[in-house]
């Protein structure tokens, strides 16, 4: 069997590539770091692979609005080729800087890349604060996403931004997420209970920390996975043993043997 | 055309911005101000149809969810009881958001616009009068340094004034001594008699004069930020001269140690160890104090895009894996009329220090993992910054070479005005004129620019483009070419080097301090190749000289040769001074008070004070994760907020090697005796890496002096004391320095009167654990365990927290032993690698009281100990004295009850005591001498006291 190829795009001012680079190599994929500049002068073909990752960081110094400059690049400038890569049923992942792209390409909530009026966004956080810190999540059972089956129904995340806050433009829109099952994680404690700040680091509605296309396929997510592939990167590892399950890095898993099955 | 669009937030959307300035106003105690609007506003320069306006708006500027926005008109009405203030940056700082902007708008496929400009509205809605709204603006809105309110029908871009060349030549020849001074002074060159009288013997050798960038060019390779003139010249002591005391203390403790570890030391942008088989790791800390005193953001902002550029311009380029930052400040709540003229208020500086070294950090993608806060009186006019970087460098990498026949490409940023005189500034003492003077020297950053420079240095380093790289820092490309082609020579071509804007002659084209600039040496055969590599990524690298072989530094401006200099007297010339060094043991009062029955209060009070207290609120702002590889983050615990030690991560994620970084430092101690302040630092910075785990057989450390006015015989004196110190310690520890920096006029005027800093030493420490899974944090872990403290408590009460909180200094300030502290920490580490450990934390400020209590509060777990059990020197009979001293080389370790045979055992020979153990209660109680309680309270309530001061900074 071939092995699964990823391309983890970066662009001035991506600075989680490396470990989400290594985080899928973990689990047995073919990665490929990419410069968005490669795609845009034709050198790269997306085509090639079967899984798109956008890492977190600060693209173009989230000058303007977080991850801005990026997906204007990537609903302008290489909007045939998305079409094409998603229209293959390939699979997205957007985490923190990548979700904030995704959402504002219109590949999130709904991969529609000529939508002008967006239906969500991710705005600054209600503390007004860039903050570092780990987070539960509630895992939406129900969710069709591909990226979050086999995972307990709570995980454990850190989330380090400040435009993280989940809205969207009305409540049909939302109502709408939820019905189709779209919501993929929300922010809770450590029974799954939704909770207020900082267990909702950000303000987000409901909580919500992470959301999927209709399809599944598409994950933008705001926490970062790929800060967790080994127990010694949870905070309370030197309490609780070093056998913590990595919850991170099953998201990863997930992605890449949906790939090995179905593309 | 110059089109204009304000963008605000819906009304129906929280505002976080507008609210903190909001709070901002209201702590200026401008109650009446009821809310605040913060509107960004873009200028756009350039021919644009309404039909490419309002996509530009629509799909770039604007969040058609949460913004609303106007074109060419405002986007609100002003009220009657409101005012408009609109603030955008001074003409010729750099806007980093103009860059990204005017690329997002070209990739939308219009090409028209030519320069983009911002600024920020602000609504102030509540009756005030106008000296209270240019109050708000000089306090919180803008820094004159930089910013400046926008005047009705102001011309927003302004073209700068063209400038035609002129080559300008000083009259040096013939100057008497009271002239050339003034060369010196009103040239900004802070160069003394000395050397201003070696220069015109120079020149008159020549037989000619000099040009203004040639004496400028003399003056920064000369500065004490660049030459390290007092470390390096001739001491004249009570005992004798010292010459070069550098050589004789810090720099003969490695020579003397031979580490065969260490690979580069003291000659590179850091020094470099060992890692492992295929990496090696760099370190270096550098101060940015003065540009921080008087722009906080940029000053402190630059300042670690400076120190990232060391690791990056080490060896042929090291990847920068972590942040630490170490701050000094004046109290935030001073009292706003005891402020300096000319300075800013310490709570504001404070406030852009962190954000600046926050936003650059966060940005760069570098974690920040390690750091300290102190706050003191005596940094109310002049701050400190400390910035370091760890870098990883592949084995082999070290040597750069310097080819004649080879070219210099300037990579980066683009050359502006900013940072002119920067080195030469940092020579100065600051005043209330400094920031008219020197506002030149304050210089904005942009990570991105470095990110992008980092991205595509590193490809070009492994496809070996490139025999040789530093950095543009302190000194511009004076500083860095000059040093790079030091052994060669090199021809620069001026008019080459890209501007931010026109109008720069060629002396501030060489000596601006602009950022996020590298220069590398490159053989010609290789100039293409790399200069497509860094076109790929929107990177600008330009050919800008010529390396030669006939040792001098020619600068050729369109053809005319401004300057020619030997490289032998421009990195050798200088006089080396002799300066007095006297030093008077300072007397400070000798409390005597007798011991109190209750010490609760006591503790909550120096868990409370500024320097003890949780700094939550801003580690949380800085990613400490990114890049994955952090094992041991600052805050730790069950609740994930107690105080760390050292920190632990893995720089090589398919490897479980890690770093272990730490720093030790307590200025309170210098105002008593630098000696043993500069010994406590070592051991403190020793002590926290032996505390997680680190190897006590492989620590590198670094030397920080911050100090005052060292042309002052008494200041002088004492930073002799603090090397000596540096010397005796370091070399029984076996602790090698690798790399250092000093900032030595760090004072600041008062009416005619000069205050200093304190005696300041940051040591940063380095060490390498072979297994990061054997890490041990610092949080009580279960009820039952025992309660050891490793070392012995002495009457050490001078410059203590407990005497802080008491209102005294004291003279007993504490000393290192380090024969013996060197074998404990031998044998606790044995102790620690068998996994008898289960948690351990560093005695400092608040000694046993403060560790013991944030052990049990970070591990949720109450705790109680008895002070009779503690060991002690002779004399000690006071429970305060027990509970607080700060004696060094002293650790708290928690072990299972089953181990203790086994750990008593390895640590024999060694000064420790069970003195209690964790409890299954939520108290924390200690038990005084004669068997009394001393302190009972609930841990949370400790905690509290703890996490009030600054959790809503």
């Amino acid at each position: 069997m071939n092995k699964v190829k990823v391309i983890v795009i970066r662009a001035a001012g991506s600075n989680c590539d490396g470990e989400t680079v290594h985080a899928f190599e973990m689990c047995g994929a073919q990665t490929e770091l990419v410069h968005i500049n490669e795609l845009l002068r034709k050198e790269k073909d997306l085509h090639e692979f079967q899984i798109l990752a956008i890492p977190g960081g600060f693209t173009y110094g989230d000058d303007i609005s977080a991850g801005k400059i990026l997906a204007n690049e990537f609903k302008y400038l290489i909007t045939e080729e998305l079409r094409k890569f998603t229209g293959e049923g390939k699979l997205i992942i957007g985490i923190c800087n990548g979700f904030q792209i995704l959402v504002k390409a219109g590949l999130l909530p709904d991969s529609n890349l000529a939508q002008m009026e967006p239906d969500t966004t991710l705005s600054f956080n209600d503390s007004g604060k860039f903050e570092d810190r780990w987070v539960y999540l509630k895992q939406n059972t129900s969710s069709r996403c591909v990226f979050s089956q086999n995972l307990p129904e709570v995980i454990y995340l850190p989330v380090a931004h400040s435009e993280g806050k989940f809205i969207c433009r009305n409540k049909q829109v939302l109502k709408r997420l939820k019905n189709n099952g779209q919501i993929v994680f929300q922010y809770a404690d450590a029974t799954g209970a939704p909770v207020d700040y900082p267990g909702n680091p950000n303000g987000s509605i409901e909580g919500i920390a992470g959301i999927c296309d209709v399809s599944g396929r598409i994950l933008g997510l705001m926490p970062h996975p790929e800060r967790f592939v080994v127990p010694f990167q949870h905070p309370r590892w030197t309490r609780e043993g070093k056998n913590l399950q990595a919850d991170g890095l099953q998201i990863f898993k997930n992605g890449v043997d949906y790939a090995s099955k179905n593309l | 055309m110059v089109t204009k669009i304000e963008i605000g937030f819906k009304s129906e959307f929280f505002d976080a911005y507008s609210e903190k300035i909001l709070k901002d106003i209201h702590d200026l105690d401008l109650k009446q101000i009821k809310s605040v609007t913060a509107n960004h506003v873009y200028y756009l320069l350039g021919d644009l149809s309404l039909e490419q306006i309002q996509p530009i708006c629509h799909i770039l500027l604007v969040d058609p969810i949460t913004q609303e926005y106007s074109i060419n008109s405002p986007l609100r009405t002003i009220a009657a009881d409101e005012r408009m203030v609109e603030i955008t940056y001074n003409p010729g700082v750099m806007d980093p958001v103009e860059e990204s902007t005017q690329k997002g708008i070209r990739d939308l496929g219009i090409q028209q616009v030519e320069r983009v400009k911002t600024a920020i509205r602000y609504y102030l809605t509540g009756n005030i009068n106008e000296a209270e709204k240019l109050m708000i603006i000089d306090k919180i809105l803008a820094n004159k340094v930089i910013q400046h309110e926008v005047r009705p029908n102001e011309e927003i871009f302004a073209d700068p004034n063209l400038y035609h060349f002129k080559r300008i030549e000083i009259d040096l020849l013939q100057a008497d001594d009271a002239k050339l001074m003034k060369i010196s002074q009103e040239g900004q060159l802070y160069l003394n008699i000395e050397e201003m009288l070696t220069i015109q013997a120079y020149f008159r050798k020549l037989g000619r004069q000099p040009t203004d960038v040639e004496l400028e060019t003399l003056a920064q390779t000369w500065s004490e930020h660049c030459g390290h003139k007092t470390f390096r010249g001739r001491i004249q002591t009570e005992e004798g001269v010292i010459d070069n005391l550098l050589k004789q203390t810090i720099m003969k403790v490695t020579q003397t140690l031979n580490k065969p570890w260490c690979v580069s030391v003291f000659k590179d942008n850091a020094g470099i160890i060992t890692f492992d088989e295929q990496f090696d790791v760099c370190f270096k800390v550098e101060t940015h104090n003065h540009p921080s005193a008087l722009e906080p953001y940029g000053g402190a902002s630059t300042g670690i895009g400076g120190v990232i550029r060391d690791p990056m311009g080490t060896g042929l380029g090291a990847k920068p894996v972590l942040n630490t930052d170490v701050f000094c400040f004046g109290p935030p709540d001073y009292p706003y009329q005891n402020l300096p003229s000319g300075t800013l208020h310490p709570k504001r500086i404070f406030k852009g220090v962190h954000a600046g070294v926050r936003d650059y950090g966060n940005r760069m993608g570098i974690p920040t993992a390690n750091g300290a806060i102190h706050f003191d009186e005596l940094y109310v006019g002049n701050p400190l910054v400390f910035c370091g970087n760890v870098g990883l460098l592949p084995v082999g990498m070290t040597e750069k070479t310097v080819v004649p026949g080879d070219v210099v490409i300037l990579v980066g940023g683009r050359t502006g005005r900013d940072g002119i005189h920067g080195a030469t500034f940092s020579s100065a003492e600051l005043t209330s004129e400094s920031e008219i003077i020197s506002s030149g020297a304050v210089q904005i950053g942009n990570p991105i620019t470095e990110k992008k420079m980092l991205d595509t240095l590193l490809q070009a380093r492994d496809l070996g483009l490139y025999r040789a790289i530093t950095d543009v820092g302190g000194g511009g490309l004076s500083s860095a070419i000059g040093e790079l082609c030091s052994q060669t020579g090199v021809r620069v071509h001026l008019e080459r080097i890209p501007l931010k804007y026109k109008g720069l002659s060629y002396t501030e084209i060489w000596i601006s301090e602009a950022q996020e600039r590298m220069v590398i040496a490159v053989p010609v055969e290789n100039v293409e190749k790399i200069l497509k590599l860094f076109a790929n990524e929107d990177v600008e690298a330009t050919v800008v000289a010529d390396i030669t072989d006939n040792h001098k530094l020619e600068l050729v401006y369109q053809g005319n040769l401004v300057c020619e200099l030997e490289m032998d007297f421009l990195h050798d010339g200088f006089p080396k001074l002799t300066r007095k060094a006297t030093w008077n043991q300072p007397r400070f009062d000798e409390p005597d008070f007798d011991d109190p029955s209750d010490l609760t209060p006591y503790l909550h009070q120096i868990l409370a004070a500024y320097n003890v207290c949780s700094k939550e609120s801003i580690i949380r702002q800085y990613d400490h994760e990114v890049q994955g590889g952090s094992v041991l983050k600052p805050l730790q615990g069950v609740d994930e907020d107690g105080p760390g030690d050292a920190c632990v991560f893995r720089p090589v994620l398919n490897s479980y090697k890690g770093v272990v970084i730490s720093n030790g430092f307590n200025p309170k101690y210098g105002l008593i005796d630098p000696y043993d302040m500069a010994a406590s630092a070592i051991d403190e910075a020793v002590r926290q890496i032996i505390a997680v785990g680190g190897n006590p057989e492989k620590i590198a450390i670094l030397d920080n002096f911050c100090w005052g006015n060292t042309d002052k015989p008494d200041r002088l004196g004492g930073l002799v004391r603090a090397a000596q110190a540096c010397y005796d310690i370091a070399l029984v520890y076996e602790t090698p320095f690798i790399s250092g920096k000093d900032s030595l006029n760090n004072e600041y005027q008062v009416n005619g009167k000069s205050i200093s800093i304190p005696p300041t030493l940051l040591i940063s420490a380095m060490s390498v654990m072979d297994d990061v899974r054997q890490a041990i944090s610092m949080d009580a872990k279960k009820p039952g365990n025992l309660i050891y403290v490793l070392g012995e408590t002495k009457n050490e009460m001078g410059g203590s927290h407990y005497y802080f909180v008491r209102g005294y200094m004291g003279n007993t300030v504490p000393k290192v032993d380090a024969k013996i502290g060197k074998k404990l920490m031998a044998a606790l580490n044995r102790a620690m690698k068998k996994g008898l450990v289960k948690s351990c934390h560093d005695c400092s400020e608040g000694g046993i009281g403060v560790a013991a209590v944030e052990m049990a509060f970070a591990g949720g777990i109450g705790m109680k100990i008895n002070l009779n059990r503690v060991p002690v020197s002779d004399g000690v009979i006071k429970n305060d004295i027990l509970l607080f001293s700060e004696s060094n080389s002293r650790f708290l370790v928690e072990i299972a009850s089953d181990d203790q045979k086994a750990f008593e055992s390895m640590m024999q020979g060694n000064v420790f005591a069970n003195i209690g153990s964790l409890i299954d209660t939520d108290d924390f109680i200690v038990v005084g001498l004669n068997g009394h309680e001393v302190i009972n309270d609930k841990i949370i309530h400790f905690k509290e006291s703890w996490q009030k001061t600054l959790r809503n900074f």
